[in-house]
């Protein structure tokens, strides 16, 4: 029971979900305008490779995160230019970007600090460490809810507390605003906001840059939270996982935050079940555990948990009719 | 407002108007005047350059050279916006909404008021409130797009379009995809818009419209404006002749039937759509060789499942169906191909759709459906010369334009899609003939054509089942005409029936008497 249910899995459940909950909402804004965006794990990894140098060589955590955030929104305009100016194919432009990505980071790594690919160990104001919430005083005396909030909700990185706070934001943006609206129209029939008299390309490199920008959060989170630098491919397709999850959550930032949660606590029983031997069972295989996110996604996509229709006119690059 | 002392400058003044597409003309030195608070219809054949011209007029296109006055004032329409800045609204052949917004945010679309959609929403609401009594435009302001059907779809278009404060609206083909009572709704709202001063243009290729609503008409014909006329001073035939540079026979000359031995004969037959509803209710009728027995009803009455259920598309839920007196179930399920082969031809109701796999080419789209014919294949291989001879010689007789076989069916016209589907069907020598909305979507030129071929089957003995929502074209054509209403045959009227009588049994009105579902 301590393996599923303890503190310990709980609080990793929400460190493993960050990554995916950011990369999910990225690939949101990007979807929901119309851009299929298969590149989160390339651009991810970018930005994990990003922060991971860039702090080691300036020392500080802070121009990591910022280094994180310019390399991935430069490669979703790579991906913005690829699919909506050339009107290429978003499948493939995603792909190459996780490709070339994959090599130039590991190239790069291992020309300007010779460590195989790795940048080196971060320490210190290097990282993004962990903060308390404040008045956790207070409230620990309180039964259950100190427990609570002292236990489980504080005592992680900040860039954690960024990614849920981005679920109400997104929220809010996307069915409040302008923006928002216009964002939504763009997934589903961009000839509309066309003949409207907005501007297609426009509002789909805006979301683009939206997706790039979460994105780089959530490759620095890897590389300055979760782990003390870059090593090579350590996004381990969590990029598609997070896709997995938004397909999961219907494109819908609440349902996302939970996918997210879901597949992030899998992910923790994962680790934990490695190597344990169960009565009965014998030696849990881990690897069905990791790829239940996928069976989950492929059960709905089936139709048997509601149905999950993308929006209509992702993946199709705007043509001006006639 | 109009100007009320002097005479008002023109709505819309187009001088020169000229755009090439490559080597393609498709504007060639218009000019156009539209006065203010009339409605103006401009009509044309297929591919004469309408559409380009109201692209031009509504930012989509710049124009090559030429000239744009709105209200007097020369102006650049650079983009759909600036186009909505000078008050103009455009409602597309092919509606620009958002299927899974509501109303309002469709209509707010582009026109939000504010950065936070909350401000915008309170105002959008009452200006609605205030379009939808001025022009009695109802429609549900929360209701989903995809909820509503199209004629209502179409008046949150033209919302859209009076929301963005347009004084001059330009409808590209309305009546399309409407019902023929849904189409007297919308004349009579436009005919509430001018009066309030609104200045309509109205695209279309149908006669009968622009006769019965638009106050002046200019006609098309290859890129240039022909003429102008007053409505009240012109007639169909003129307006015919000038699209079509030609004469035009609009009534099908055609000698009596001499009908036959009974060719294909439907019993009790009865048909549930997916969701199993009964949408053909027990119906029986006999189709004689040497006849044409047309099937009018209004859109969604049954005819469209009727046909797929003959042509075996569909497994009738029971009743039967025989063919040269042969009964069409051993396969027990629906199955098209082994129909062909026994002398059911098909010209689908969508072309689009059923009748054509659009990205194909000319000469593959010609033997679809007829693809294991021995004539096109040996073996496993398609025969390519005879595959190329035999689309050649469809494309003269049937004057498919242009006469290109290699060419994509998405790339011809209307009729020539049109035409392609019938040499396919009509060449194979076929027993019964079953025709779904001949002439829809096709210009006035193709039509006479194609009524033409229908009458020489049926001259040449086939027995030839026709389905139209085209009164006039069930009219002409047909030597019985059946009558559907709600998946049953409401009645049988012979060739002199009149429009008022048919358009009765239309409304599932019999003899006088309405009939209670």
């Amino acid at each position: 029971m301590e393996v599923l249910f303890g503190l310990d899995v709980l609080n990793s459940t929400i460190r493993l979900s960050t990554p995916l909950l950011l990369a999910a909402l990225a690939g949101l804004y990007s979807e929901r305008a119309g851009i299929v965006d298969i590149g989160l794990e390339g651009k991810m990894l970018g930005a994990a490779f990003a922060a991971g140098a860039a702090a080691s060589v300036a020392g500080s955590a802070w121009i990591g995160l910022f280094a994180a955030v310019v390399i991935s929104i430069l490669l979703s305009m790579l991906h913005g230019f690829a699919s909506i100016t050339a009107r290429g194919n978003q499948i493939v432009s995603g792909v190459a970007i996780n490709f070339v990505v994959a090599g130039v980071a590991i190239l790069l790594g291992q020309t300007w600090f010779g460590l195989g690919g790795k940048t080196p160990q971060l320490r210190g104001a290097e990282r993004l460490l962990e903060i308390d919430l404040p008045g956790i005083e207070l409230l620990s005396d309180i039964p259950l809810i100190g427990w609570l909030y002292s236990g489980l909700l504080s005592g992680h990185g900040i860039l954690v507390y960024v990614a849920f706070l981005a679920v109400p934001i997104t929220w809010w943006i996307l069915f409040r605003t302008r923006f928002g609206l216009r964002l939504r129209a763009l997934g589903e029939n961009p000839a509309a906001v066309d003949t409207a008299g907005i501007s297609v390309s426009w509002g789909r490199y805006r979301a683009l840059v939206i997706c790039g920008l979460l994105c780089g959060i959530a490759g620095a989170y890897l590389a300055l939270g979760l782990s003390a630098g870059f090593v090579k491919d350590m996004t381990a397709g969590k990029g598609f996982i997070a896709l997995a999850a938004l397909i999961f959550a219907k494109w819908k930032p609440v349902n996302v935050m939970f996918a997210a949660l879901l597949f992030g606590y899998l992910e923790a029983v994962g680790i934990r079940m490695q190597g344990k031997i169960f009565p009965v069972i014998g030696e849990v295989p881990v690897a069905m555990i990791q790829a239940l996110p996928y069976v989950l996604t492929v059960v709905l996509l089936a139709g048997f948990i509601g149905k999950a229709i993308p929006p209509k006119a992702s993946g199709i690059p705007y043509v001006k009719e006639r | 407002m109009a100007d009320q002392f002097s005479k008002a400058a023109p709505a819309i003044e187009l001088s020169g108007i000229s755009k090439n597409f490559g080597p393609v003309q498709a504007n060639k030195d218009i000019d156009l005047v539209v006065e203010k608070g009339t409605i103006h219809g401009i009509i044309g054949e297929n591919g004469a350059g309408k559409s380009t011209l109201m692209s031009i007029l509504y930012g989509f296109y710049q124009a090559d050279s030429g000239t744009i006055k709105i209200d007097g004032n020369a102006i650049k329409i650079p983009d759909s916006q600036a186009a909505i800045a000078a008050g103009i609204g455009m409602v597309h052949q092919h509606f620009m909404l958002v299927k899974n917004f509501s109303v309002l945010e469709n209509v707010i679309l582009g026109a939000e008021g504010g950065a936070i959609l909350n401000q915008g929403i309170a105002l959008a609401k009452a200006e609605l409130q205030r379009l939808e009594e001025d022009y009695a435009l109802d429609v549900d302001i929360d209701a989903l797009i995809e909820d509503l059907p199209v004629g209502l779809q179409q008046r949150v278009e033209i919302l859209k379009a009076l929301f963005r404060g347009a004084d001059i609206l330009i409808l590209d083909e309305p009546t399309g995809v409407l019902t023929p009572a849904e189409a007297d709704h919308l004349f009579r709202i436009f005919e509430q818009l001018r009066d309030q001063g609104k200045t309509i243009v109205l695209i279309t290729h149908k006669l009968r419209e622009i006769m019965a609503i638009t106050d002046d008409v200019s006609v098309m014909r290859q890129g240039q404006m022909v003429a102008t006329r007053k409505t009240s001073e012109t007639n169909v035939e003129e307006l015919a002749k000038l699209m079509v540079g030609r004469s035009v026979l609009l009534r099908v000359d055609k000698d009596e039937a001499i009908p036959k031995e009974e060719k294909l004969t439907v019993k009790n037959l009865t048909v549930k759509d997916d969701r199993g509803v009964v949408m053909v209710d027990n119906v029986s009728f006999g189709v004689r060789a040497g006849e044409i027995v047309g099937i009018a009803g209004v859109a969604g009455n049954g005819q469209s499942e009727l046909m797929e259920a003959i042509s075996g598309i569909v497994t009738p839920e029971s009743g039967s169906i025989h063919l040269d007196g042969k009964l069409i179930d051993e396969y027990g399920s629906a199955d098209p191909g082994a129909l062909r082969k026994r002398g059911m031809a098909h010209v689908p109701e969508d072309r689009h759709h059923v009748g054509l796999v659009l990205p194909f080419s000319e000469r593959e789209n010609a033997i679809l459906g007829y693809q294991g014919d021995d004539a096109y294949t040996s073996g496993m291989f398609l025969k390519m010369d005879a595959i190329e001879a035999d689309a050649r010689a469809k494309i003269e007789q049937y004057d498919i334009r242009p006469p290109v076989t290699s060419l994509k069916a998405s790339n011809f016209s209307g009729g020539n899609q049109q035409k392609i589907v019938l040499s396919r069907e009509m060449e194979r020598d076929p027993v019964v003939l079953l025709i779904g909305q001949p002439t829809r979507g096709v210009d006035v030129g193709a039509i006479e054509f194609i009524h033409k071929r229908i009458i020489e089957m049926r001259d040449a003995g086939k027995a030839v089942l026709l389905v139209s929502v085209e009164l006039d074209e069930i009219r002409s054509l047909a030597d019985r005409t059946l009558v559907m209403f709600a998946g049953k045959i409401v009645g049988e009227r012979g060739p002199g029936a009149s429009e008022g009588e048919l358009g009765l049994l239309m409304a599932g009105i019999e003899d006088g008497e309405e009939k209670h579902e």
